[in-house]
């Protein structure tokens, strides 16, 4: 089946409110947004927000998230390394939770916007449909690797016992975090229309 | 200049004629399956009760402890903001930052701005500042992310029980409340609500 794009007729649907627009209008009749037909510099924005990502995730997971401290003797964390805790302990699930929260969704997230990259950058035609549903998929899943970030706030806040013990965060935790924002604004800089555009409306349009 | 009768998916761009829904209908994208769509007016009265009821629960999560931990008589308790504060003020002010926005600030203003737009909607009214708070209610939506808490908190439960005994109270079920009324309110389709009135 053919189906019509709003380009092709000139029309723009509003990011804001999702009203048809005359594209020569400049701004929405109904919220007043400027509009655009596809997010500006949308390849080049990813590609940068991408590779920063991956930049800090190095140091995310080499570093340790978290330092305990309890009768005197001190040990650090990382997040593999909390993982593996969690799996000798017999908490198998939380073991299983924490490894797809932090390990397996962003690992996912960046090869799945690195090919949405590539692949539209060659106008390909391969899988768009499920090339789209990749995309809503790891724009709806991204969020929940904020999980160690949340759990070591938590879990130092509490642990503040005199004699006892405490937990401080490490450095490592800023980066894993730092790199999960990225990731996010990364997947929202693509614009996943350009997945359907033709290789003619790309030289018209921005690129 | 606006296409009236025109709908467009937002995200491959196929144009298609408006039809009418019918309640419970769910119109979608015929080349990449995205909901383009839903039939049935939004019910703006019932949606209201339900972001008060958010509210409530929100004053509750807040101000209660989510977890305590006694261990040999001592007792440590942390409210979401204390969490909060206390990174604010160490060295580690990025990690406070980032779950003081994502676990306070945008939830708050996701329940405000819908209750003043969803009140004036109840009156079949557009509220004053509508676009701007439709707007930011757009913006922060990633950023809401009171069920990874939920998550968090469970598994700071699992991890902490190893060692020290964890006290459950209302601050945990406030936030089990709060996940999902904002579920149901903030996750919500409000595309209904551009309907209103005029500019
Ligand atoms: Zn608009
Ligand atoms: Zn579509």
């Amino acid at each position: 089946m053919k189906v019509a794009r709003a380009r092709d007729f000139g029309l723009i649907g509003c990011r804001t409110c999702g009203l048809a627009n005359v594209a020569a209008a400049g701004s929405c009749r109904r919220c007043g947004t400027p509009l655009a037909a596809r997010k500006p510099a949308s390849i080049g924005r990813t590609w940068a927000l991408l590779l920063a990502a991956l930049l800090l995730y190095i140091p995310a997971n080499v570093l340790p998230v978290m330092y305990t401290s309890s009768l005197g003797t001190g040990s650090s964390s990382t997040i593999l390394g909390g993982v593996v805790d969690f799996w000798h302990a017999g908490s198998w699930g939380i073991a299983l939770v924490i490894f797809v929260a932090s390990v397996a969704v962003p690992t996912v997230k960046f090869l799945v916007i690195g090919t949405l990259l590539v692949s539209s950058q060659r106008c390909s035609s391969w899988a768009r449909l499920q090339r789209t549903q990749l995309y809503r998929a790891i724009e709806f899943i991204g969020y929940w690797s904020m999980l160690d970030v949340i759990v070591v706030a938590l879990v130092c806040s509490l642990v503040q016992f005199q004699f006892i013990g405490t937990a401080e965060p490490r450095v490592g935790i800023v980066f894993f975090g730092l790199a999960v924002v990225l990731t996010m604004l990364a997947a929202m800089s693509f614009d996943p229309r350009l997945i359907w555009d033709a290789p003619a409306a790309r030289r018209m349009g921005e690129g | 200049m606006s296409a009236p009768g025109w709908v467009i998916c937002q995200y491959c761009d196929a144009l298609y004629r408006a039809r009418a829904l019918a309640p419970a209908q769910l119109a979608r994208c015929a080349s990449c399956r995205a909901v383009l769509g839903r039939g049935g007016r939004l019910d703006a009265g019932r949606l209201l009760a339900l972001t008060v009821a958010a509210g409530i629960v929100f004053v509750i999560a807040n101000a209660s402890p989510v977890i305590t931990l006694s261990a040999h008589g001592q007792f440590n308790h942390a409210t979401l903001l204390q969490a909060v504060a206390a990174m604010l003020r160490g060295s580690d002010a990025a990690i406070g930052v980032m779950v003081g926005v994502t676990l306070f600030v945008v939830p708050l203003l996701q329940i405000a701005l819908l209750a003043w737009v969803l009140a004036f909607a109840r009156l079949r009214r557009r509220a004053p500042a509508f676009v701007p708070a439709m707007r930011v209610l757009q913006l922060i939506h990633p950023w809401s992310m009171t069920e990874v808490l939920l998550l968090g908190v469970l598994v700071a439960i699992v991890k902490l029980s190893a060692s020290l005994s964890v006290i459950t109270g209302a601050g945990t079920y406030a936030i089990v409340a709060l996940t999902l009324l904002i579920t149901l309110i903030a996750k919500r389709d409000t595309a209904a609500l551009w309907e209103l009135g005029g500019r």
